[in-house]
């Protein structure tokens, strides 16, 4: 499916790179201590979290659905994970585990509303935006601080890559990374993934084709659970507590990743590598606001509020490109009524 | 050639939905080897086989007998197991896919727990050289044209298992060289002896492709034919259910008082089409429309009757040719435009483009002509009312009152509430697509009355139906359409059945 | 003429009924719920809270009930109230002294403005370039914050001038001032759409573009208009939100308003899929959600909880409205169920 030639196909993902080069060129230009390997890795750093729900989301975008419900099932499972290690003293080895299941739970829950009884999904998982949030507060109004060993030794663990200076990756940089691999595995190299592309691209004839549609559509699901799941554990190692206005807002800033990485919201097209490349758009602009120092940290948001729009629109202009092919369709089907 | 003993057999297969019956002991066999088409006009229960077939549906009684053995399959991929395998005009294939991947998805080879994606394009590559095709399979399938696209869809359901091939419209969207492709590579299937079962409205095509021919009218088995044993004339005579020597010539002699009055060329000219045609959807066509005049559009299904009505009032956008209308050169390139000309349109499908079920009859009714004023000019509600009453009386809606929801009145009044739509518009030219169908024969009666008063009353029709008696008894002009062009008109003793079947069969 | 069946048949049954259980329910467990004193020559009491709370997303659901009858949504009319909050906070300002920066009412209408601009922003991506009004609605609602929070220099900014006070903390002959607000534009959403040909025109395109097409409705400029009066809404609203606490804070103005207006409008018999809409019924549902809210806050359960009751709340409608589990209800009921 890789080539290396450009064709219309990889053409988003080149676009997308090149606004990261730009990007990091103009803030090596503009700004001292710009250029530096470690702001790159900070990206990564800074950025896991995002990393992983993007991935989720990525899956579900593609199979034409969106999952608004991430960044609360995020907060949620900080919230869950700090309670059970602080108040309920329970070990980080039963903890993790419990709470992806928890992620898992909640995705197959949304899953199964949407599918089953074709409901909406943005409803479906803006409805479970609202529960996750509700229950992070059951568990705590307040900030709950972790001072377990075990994460606290994770938190603080570094990879070192002295090629280049002195340079590092944190722990939860690694998780993400080593799970955008495994998903890039699976988005191209599994049935799963093949069928969550087939999807996207036409429900009707991967029903047709005798693809497990049903199953794959929740599973997506239980999926981005599993990632929102995943992130928050990753989220609590890099602010060590759990507090509930975690991720507000998150869910965005994943869509936004997603379509800046060229996926279409509109489904069956789009790849894992474009939201890795969306997520570290996303995760420069805020550094360079931060280095330009006198705007306002808000400005990321309607920058990519823009960029969004800018691709949603050259999305929908390729689209109406297709789109004339289908023409040749409908003006014969409406001729033929058996 | 083909064997003796068929491969496929289905016996006095029965279907029934609610109201209707689909199919009704009908027989139908295949042979390997043989190209058998299935043709019949609205309602015959093409789809209905094919979907029995194929497991979509389950027989109500009847039984289907492969290579012998009983078989019931229960859902396409039931069916697919069997070796039975349809394709469709809409091309069931994921575009966003590459074509190899449309290929083998869901059974894509694998190798140490991953899709061995060498292998995969490998083997797509040799599956379309068997079908003479040579194209890049890492390519997505949308970048293909249609007739690619079926390609490979047909490649995709042929593996060693596959026994029954279908083809359901497979040439609608295809242009001639890509139908001679086609052609091609199903004879080439079927001389490596496939059985495949060819649904088309396409007369020419059918003699072209087909072995063998079953007729199918309103769910019942009319004949199962050779090709070469079946003159055109007597298939569509079949079709419609009409013996060669019951013609009515009755409605030739009003014809004769109908054209003398209209010969005078001192009226005027509703409309005047010129050379307007759109590819995919009709040939460029002309034709006329005077004072009064009814002109029928007469033609078997899928000839392009509706698409010549969509074009005239604006629902596709024609990509030659210019509409007059009352002699001025006017541009029509959306409905709006052509309501404000004075024209109005009845769809075939009134359900999905006519009413709407759940506004009330009067909103119904004033709908258009409110469309037409604008949103600031309301129309009160008591002048709705007077408008709608006024319809209900005049057409002899049976309904309690004006304010009842639309979808509680039966097929008739629907039907005649979305005529009455149109007739407070009072246009000049009315164009009815397929008014009668699904109506009981009093109401059928009664909107034929009414299409006559209007054109006496100088309204000018367009009127088009698949009963070609109604279209006799209405119209003063007959233009005869046949596989997406408009072949003849017919005028004076013209018009009568015979002759549209014989201009049909004929195929200028 | 008042039969039963009349009295079933009208669409504001279920939502006033849905209503009267939640009030009843409140008569025999909740201590003084009804309670009402004068005090100052104002009325006061838990259903005056309710009534002055469901305000904003009353008039938000006004908006929202046109946009969800044409078959759309608009997800970003709780970043659109942050900005209206935003611009006529800055707008006015004030210093301690109680002057404001410019005049009032100016400042009101340029919000509003803003807000109307934004809203046409929306129609005008869905309905001249196409996109889905989901994803159309969804480049507000990421940047909407951040244009509010830009606006307001991310600070919460502090209003001064008293007059302004009166939108959401007035009384007027009485009652909270906010109900004239929400109460004149249901009044002139009424007429402007049962009076006119435009609400027959709406309901046309939502249940149906393609009939409605032929029909020679044009329905761009409809969509076009639906929107930019959702956008008029939220920052109508926006405004009562700044006046009640006056102050602006773009982090949290309007936040989660939307889920709350949409259920309002869903609540009040308009169905998701677009077609019949009912002004009245949006906003009793409005007063509904916010009844429940305060039912909850009366039971001295916290307040979140109330976001997981709506989000259940949310699940069993759209059950309701799904034909697949009324499909499944009827057969597990031994029901004939037609194809």
């Amino acid at each position: 499916m890789k080539r290396s030639s450009i064709n219309q196909r990889n053409l988003p993902i080149f676009v997308t790179l090149g606004l990261f080069v730009l990007m990091f060129a103009l803030g090596s230009i503009a700004f001292p201590g710009f250029f530096a390997v470690q702001n790159f890795f900070n990206l990564f750093i800074d950025n896991a979290y995002l990393l992983i729900i993007g991935v989720g989301m990525t899956f579900v975008i593609i199979s034409g659905g969106i999952d608004l419900s991430v960044g609360s099932v995020l907060a949620l499972t900080t919230m869950v994970t700090s309670s059970l290690l602080e108040k309920s003293h329970m070990s980080p080895v039963l903890v993790i585990p419990l709470v992806l299941l928890m992620g898992i739970a909640l995705g197959f829950f949304q899953g199964y509303l949407i599918q089953t009884f074709d409901l909406p999904p943005f409803i479906i998982t803006l409805a479970g935006l609202y529960l996750a949030r509700g229950l992070c507060y059951v568990v705590s109004v307040d900030t709950i601080p972790i001072s377990n060993q075990f994460f606290n030794n994770v938190a603080h663990f570094q990879l070192n890559l002295p090629f280049l200076g002195q340079n590092f990756l944190s722990s939860n940089a690694v998780v993400a990374i080593i799970f955008v691999i495994v998903a890039l595995f699976m988005a191209h190299n599994t049935k799963f993934g093949r069928t969550v592309y087939a999807i996207g691209g036409s429900e009707q004839s991967a029903i047709l084709m005798g693809l497990p549609v049903r199953k794959t559509k929740i599973a997506i699901y239980a999926f981005s659970g599993f990632c929102s799941a995943l992130a928050g554990i990753v989220f609590t190692l890099y602010t060590l507590s759990g507090y509930a206005l975690n991720g507000s807002g998150m869910e965005l800033d994943a869509i936004a990743s997603v379509v800046i990485g060229g996926t279409l919201l509109t489904g069956g097209v789009g790849s894992i590598l474009g939201t890795l490349l969306g997520v570290l758009v996303y995760g420069i602009i805020q550094v360079l606001i931060v280095f330009q120092g006198t705007l306002n940290s808000w400005w990321t948001r309607i920058v990519i509020g823009f960029l969004v729009f800018l691709f949603c629109l050259l999305q929908r202009f390729f689209d109406s490109r297709r789109g004339q092919r289908k023409k040749y369709f409908l003006a014969a089907k409406s001729a033929t009524k058996t | 050639m083909s064997d003796r003993v068929p491969i496929l057999e289905m016996k006095r297969i029965s279907k029934f939905f609610p109201g209707v019956k689909a199919l009704s002991d009908v027989d139908f066999r295949l042979f390997k080897g043989e190209v058998h088409s299935v043709m019949g006009q609205n309602g015959a229960g093409k789809s209905t086989l094919v979907k029995v077939l194929t497991g979509v549906y389950k027989q109500d009684s009847g039984e289907m007998l492969l290579e012998g053995k009983p078989i019931r399959p229960d859902s396409p991929l039931a069916a697919q197991k069997l070796g039975i395998n349809a394709v469709y005009q809409e091309v069931n294939l994921c575009p966003n896919l590459s074509v190899a991947e449309n290929i083998f998805i869901g059974k894509q080879p694998m190798k140490n727990g991953m899709i061995d994606w060498p292998k995969l394009n490998r083997n797509a590559g040799e599956l379309l050289a068997r079908l003479n095709i040579y194209i890049d399979v890492s390519q997505i399938l949308a970048s293909y044209s249609i007739a690619v696209q079926q390609m490979v869809a047909i490649a995709r359901v042929l593996d060693s298992s596959s026994q029954i091939l279908i083809l359901d419209e497979p040439t609608s969207s295809l242009d001639e060289n890509e139908v001679a492709q086609l052609f091609k590579v199903i004879k080439k299937l079927r001389d490596d002896g496939l059985a495949i079962l060819f649904i088309t409205h396409f007369l020419d095509q059918t003699y072209q492709i087909a072995d063998r021919i079953t007729i199918l009218k309103n769910g019942v088995f009319v004949g199962e034919y050779r090709t070469s044993e079946l003159p055109k004339l007597d298939l569509i005579a079949k079709m419609l259910g009409k013996e060669l020597s019951e013609f009515s010539f009755a409605a030739g002699s009003d014809k004769s008082k109908k054209t003398s009055s209209a010969t005078s060329r001192e009226v005027d000219s509703i409309l005047k089409v010129r050379a307007l045609g759109l590819p995919g959807s009709i040939a460029p066509f002309d034709l006329t429309l005077d004072k009064g005049e009814i002109v029928g559009l007469a033609g078997l299904l899928g000839s392009g009757r509706t698409e010549m009505a969509r074009l005239i009032f604006g629902i596709d956008s024609a990509d030659q040719g210019e509409i007059l209308i009352k002699g001025k050169k006017t541009n029509i390139n959306s409905p709006r435009n052509a309501i404000m000309a004075g024209m109005g349109f009845c769809s075939e499908d009134r359900k999905s483009e006519g009413i709407f079920p759940d506004l009330t009859v009067r909103e119904n009714i004033v709908l258009a002509l409110q469309g037409r004023k604008g949103i600031f000019q309301n129309i009160s509600k008591k002048k709705q009312g007077e408008i709608a009453d006024e319809m209900v009386k005049s057409l002899g809606i049976k309904t309690p009152n004006a304010n009842i929801l639309t979808k509680q009145l039966s097929g008739g009044n629907q039907q005649k509430v979305l005529l009455a739509r149109w007739l407070a518009t009072n246009p000049i030219l009315l164009i009815l697509d397929e008014p009668t169908r699904g109506i009981d024969v009093g109401a059928k009666f009664e909107i034929m009355e009414l299409i006559l008063n209007l054109s006496k009353q100088g309204m000018g029709v367009i009127f088009i139906s698949s009963e070609f008696e109604e279209v006799v008894r209405c119209s003063t002009r007959v233009a005869v359409l046949k596989d997406k062009a408009k072949i003849a008109e017919l005028v004076g003793n013209e018009v009568n059945e015979n002759k549209i079947m014989q201009t049909i069969a004929g195929g200028e | 003429m008042l039969s039963w069946k009349s009295l079933t048949n009208n669409k504001l049954i279920w939502p006033i009924v849905s209503l009267a259980i939640l009030l009843v329910f409140n008569l025999f467990f909740t201590p003084h719920f009804f309670a009402i004193q004068i005090m100052d020559g104002h009325l006061f009491g838990n259903v005056i809270d309710i009534i002055k709370n469901a305000a904003p997303k009353a008039i938000l659901a006004i908006g929202l009930t046109l946009v969800i009858a044409t078959h759309g949504i608009d997800i970003s009319v709780g970043s659109v109230v942050a900005i209206s909050a935003g611009v006529v906070a800055m707008l006015i300002g004030g210093d301690l002294q109680g002057i404001p920066k410019h005049p009032i009412f100016i400042s009101m209408v340029v919000a509003v403005l803003v807000c109307t601009l934004a809203g046409t922003w929306n129609g005008f991506l869905v309905s001249r370039i196409g996109m889905q009004p989901i994803i159309a609605t969804l480049i507000l609602f990421v940047a909407g914050r951040g244009i509010a929070m830009v606006t307001t220099n991310a600070m919460q900014v502090w209003l001064y001038a008293k007059p302004f006070a009166l939108l959401g903390q007035g009384y007027f002959l009485g009652l909270p001032f906010s109900i004239y607000i929400v109460a004149s534009l249901f009044i002139l959403t009424y007429i402007v759409t049962r009076g006119t040909a435009l609400g027959l025109f709406i309901e046309a395109v939502g249940l149906n573009p393609t009939a409605s097409r032929f029909a020679g409705i044009n329905a761009k400029n409809i969509l076009l208009s639906v929107y930019a009066f959702s956008g008029f809404c939220a920052g109508l609203s926006g405004l009562i939100v700044c006046s009640t606490v006056m102050n602006a804070d773009g982090n949290n103005a309007g936040l989660l308003f939307e889920l709350d207006a949409i259920l309002a409008v869903v609540l009040g018999g308009t169905s998701l899929n677009g077609g019949k809409f009912s002004l009245g019924g949006s906003i009793i549902g409005a007063l509904i959600i916010q009844t429940l809210t305060t039912t909850i806050y009366a039971f001295g359960v916290p307040p979140e909880i109330s976001q997981v009751v709506k989000a259940f709340v949310v699940y069993i409608i759209c059950l309701l409205q799904s034909d697949q589990f009324r499909r499944k209800v009827a057969g597990a009921f031994g029901r004939e169920v037609s194809v």
